[in-house]
């Protein structure tokens, strides 16, 4: 009797224990969180305040991110951001779509050669190639423009078949084979059939590559330049930080980095399940 | 085994050569002869405006383009004295990195049209060849059909190779060419030449002791030091907290997981400046210690302004990136554990911490491997924790532009897009990344063997 106590009273302590250790994570990595919400609100200018807590509180910082267009458009780069996802992510897609299809269902002479060929580029550091970029968008005249952002963030799309292919590999062939032999053609197989199939690896191709422009900073910092116009909030967010603009902006660069980090963390946390499958997948193979 | 003979001998451009009768080899010279005099048209008509749109650019461009490649360019730019003004202009001179682009790119244009080519000798022997067997040729719609159907896969696959040609490999090639070039920053066109130098930015890099060599040594160093211990601290406190929230007695397993998910949901760029600014000099962390007396009010501590102090915060800070990563990988490899494992452990009379060694461990590091030599070559090209923290620095005098904790990946960065523009460097550099990254892939690959036998895998 008094050893189950006793067994029964270990486990409650280390229950204890195991509570307050994941409270104390949770605080730690719940902290940069919670200090950016603060400063978006704090009522005090400046970038470097000797203190924790802010004095006061005001919501003047969301709202002048809005009106006071003059320097930055936050507005305008948030459109930016999302006509440029919108159109990448829908590109992106089509071209992952199509090549897993083709690499997981058809045989072709270039099949192994192409695999091969994407293994070792993606092998490169992924900017080694920018100044490259940079100049072929030149040379077609259309750096400085949102398209030039489109055609670099979907381009690329192609070398990312892996999770797709290794999903459609486990449809079963004989679903193909069998419309086949009542006279449909591949195509038909491919949307009719495969498409409507494939829900969350579509679902995970769409999310990944409607993500990519809102956090990519390297590729818009090369492409846009100046421009402000048509910057993206990624490359706005990190100018605002820049040591001429940072007193005035500080906190509403906090501002804006909570308005843009809400959406994206809900679509992420929605693509988290197929985030560890996708993962998991990956590894099989 | 008759059907194999023909498709072999459909490829091989020497028995369509051999076999062909004089259609099929005028079709070597002027394209879609042997289609068009055999009634296809269309397709004729196509490989012939291919192969006239291609003379006009050999003629146009493409010649002097390739010429140009070899010397890339021989004029530099000069100051002539204009007699009619009276004062000295600018005299254009040859622009070594246009040159190189376009020869990059006649390169390319060429081995496109060998491709067509190709396929005209092809579609030229298989008209010849059906209509000795009496067949009727399909019709350009026929055609066309087909490739919605047998031939869906070169459909599917145009637009984005035309995407990965135009915007990965051109731009690669051009980029590893140059760093066969002296293209640094005494060498910038338009004003100056740069021209090939073989192999001598390798050697500066890892034979000679200059400080490029210096610096070079000095952040791979630090660059294989970080991957390995941003690999395995992130996937031991993964796990670890993976055990954590999924042991027996944890109650609102979502809750707590949800808690961590949301750390990672936010844009990284967002979560790393924010920390960046936290822990400045008079950042909001120096504030902290400051207001709790942990530190004196004028005393700071230098999370990213000492060399040292920094390189321990960008791997603490990319562990609180990392972790809920791992959490949620393993998270799903734990419920795959066979249960009856623990149970025969716990007979046996084995404590927590045994069963975790013995049973816990072998088994997820088992399934992860891969996963785990992925991260690795993650890590090495991992960009965004050190540039948004520290940009690379602290700035060190030993080295050559670059800081304290500059990953390889970061220098390259510097030193194309910062004040001082060594393309050469940063472009050997890059070819270095990717021996690492391929050396270590190898060994990934023979891990998981999946590549190799993925036919087992599918239904």
């Amino acid at each position: 009797m008094s050893r189950y106590r006793r067994m029964s009273f270990n486990k409650f302590v280390r229950n204890v224990f195991a509570h307050i250790l994941l409270f104390v994570l949770s605080v730690i990595w719940l902290f940069p969180v919670f200090w950016i919400v603060l400063t978006s609100f704090r009522g005090e200018k400046g970038s470097f305040v000797p203190y924790f807590w802010p004095k006061s509180f005001t919501i003047n910082n969301y709202v002048q991110l809005f009106t006071d267009t003059q320097q930055f458009y936050y507005a305008k780069w948030f459109m930016n951001t999302l006509i440029v996802a919108v159109f990448s992510c829908l590109l992106s897609t089509l071209y992952v779509l199509g090549i897993s299809y083709a690499l997981s269902r058809m045989r072709f002479k270039m099949r192994k050669p192409f695999m091969n060929v994407a293994l070792i580029l993606g092998m490169f550091p992924g900017f080694m190639s920018m100044i490259a970029v940079y100049y072929i968008l030149k040379g077609l005249n259309m750096t400085q423009s949102l398209l030039a952002l489109i055609l670099v963030y979907s381009a690329g799309a192609g070398l990312n078949f892996y999770i797709a292919k290794g999903f459609f590999d486990t449809i079963p062939k004989a679903i193909d084979e069998a419309a086949v032999i009542d006279g449909a053609s591949r195509w038909k197989v491919f949307t009719k059939i495969t498409i409507p199939l494939s829900r969350p690896i579509i679902i995970y191709t769409v999310l990944t590559s409607f993500l990519a422009p809102w956090t990519d900073y390297i590729f818009v910092s090369v492409i846009m330049g100046d421009n402000y116009d048509k910057y993206t909030i990624a490359l706005g967010l990190y100018k605002m930080l820049e040591k001429e603009f940072i007193t005035t902006w500080y906190n509403r660069f906090a501002a804006g980095a909570v308005i843009v980090s809400i959406p994206i963390s809900i679509l992420f946390i929605i693509m988290q399940r197929y985030y560890a499958e996708g993962a998991s997948g990956a590894i099989k193979g | 085994m008759a059907k194999i003979k023909e498709k072999n001998e459909r490829y091989s451009i020497i028995s369509a050569f051999l076999r062909g009768d004089f259609l099929t080899k005028l079709s070597f010279l002027i394209m879609g002869a042997s289609n068009l005099f055999r009634g296809q048209i269309i397709k004729g008509l196509l490989f012939l405006f291919t192969e006239l749109a291609y003379i006009y650019y050999l003629t146009s461009a493409g010649i002097s383009a390739l010429r140009g490649l070899r010397t890339l360019g021989t004029k530099e730019q000069s100051m002539v004295f204009d007699e009619s003004q009276g004062i000295f202009v600018v005299q254009k001179g040859d622009n070594s990195m246009l040159m190189l682009l376009a020869g990059v790119v006649a390169i390319a244009v060429t081995m496109l049209f060998l491709v067509i080519w190709k396929a005209n000798i092809n579609a030229a022997y298989e008209a010849k060849n059906l209509k000795q067997q009496g067949k009727k040729l399909p019709t350009f719609a026929m055609d066309v059909a087909s490739y919605f159907d047998k031939k869906l896969y070169r459909t599917l696959m145009s637009f984005p190779l035309i995407g990965i040609l135009l915007f990965n490999i051109l731009p690669l090639m051009f980029m590893i060419l140059i760093g066969f070039t002296n293209f640094d920053h005494e060498h910038q066109p338009p004003g100056k030449l740069f021209t090939w130098v073989g192999l001598d930015n390798f050697k500066a890099l890892l034979l000679t002791g200059e400080k490029i060599g210096k610096t070079f040594w000095g952040v791979l160093g630090w660059t294989l030091i970080w991957a390995v211990l941003a690999t395995f601290l992130n996937y031991i406190g993964g796990i670890l907290l993976a055990l954590l929230i999924n042991r027996e007695g944890t109650k609102l397993k979502g809750f707590w997981r949800t808690i961590f998910v949301t750390s990672i949901a936010i844009p990284q760029f967002v979560s790393l400046l924010v920390i960046r600014i936290m822990l400045n000099d008079n950042g909001a962390m120096n504030s902290l210690l400051q207001d709790l007396g942990i530190i004196s009010r004028d005393k700071f501590l230098p999370f990213l302004s000492d060399p040292t102090w920094a390189r321990f915060t960008v791997v603490i800070v990319n562990l609180w990136i990392g972790i809920p990563y791992t959490m949620l990988i393993v998270t799903g490899i734990l419920q795959n554990i066979p249960k009856e494992l623990y149970e025969s452990a716990k007979v046996d009379g084995a404590n927590a911490f045994v069963t975790f060694i013995k049973i816990t461990m072998p088994y997820v590091l088992f399934v992860t491997s891969p996963y785990l030599i992925t991260q690795f070559i993650g890590n090495i090209n991992n960009f965004n924790v050190i540039y948004f923290l520290t940009a690379g620095g602290p700035l060190s005098l030993d080295y050559y532009q670059a800081g304290k904790t500059d990953l390889l990946v970061t220098w390259l960065y510097r030193l194309t897009t910062g004040s001082v523009k060594d393309y050469s460097y940063a472009s050997a550099i890059g070819i270095m990344v990717f021996i690492l990254s391929a050396t270590f892939s190898l060994i990934s690959y023979r891990f998981t063997a999946s590549y190799k036998r993925e036919e087992d895998f599918q239904q």
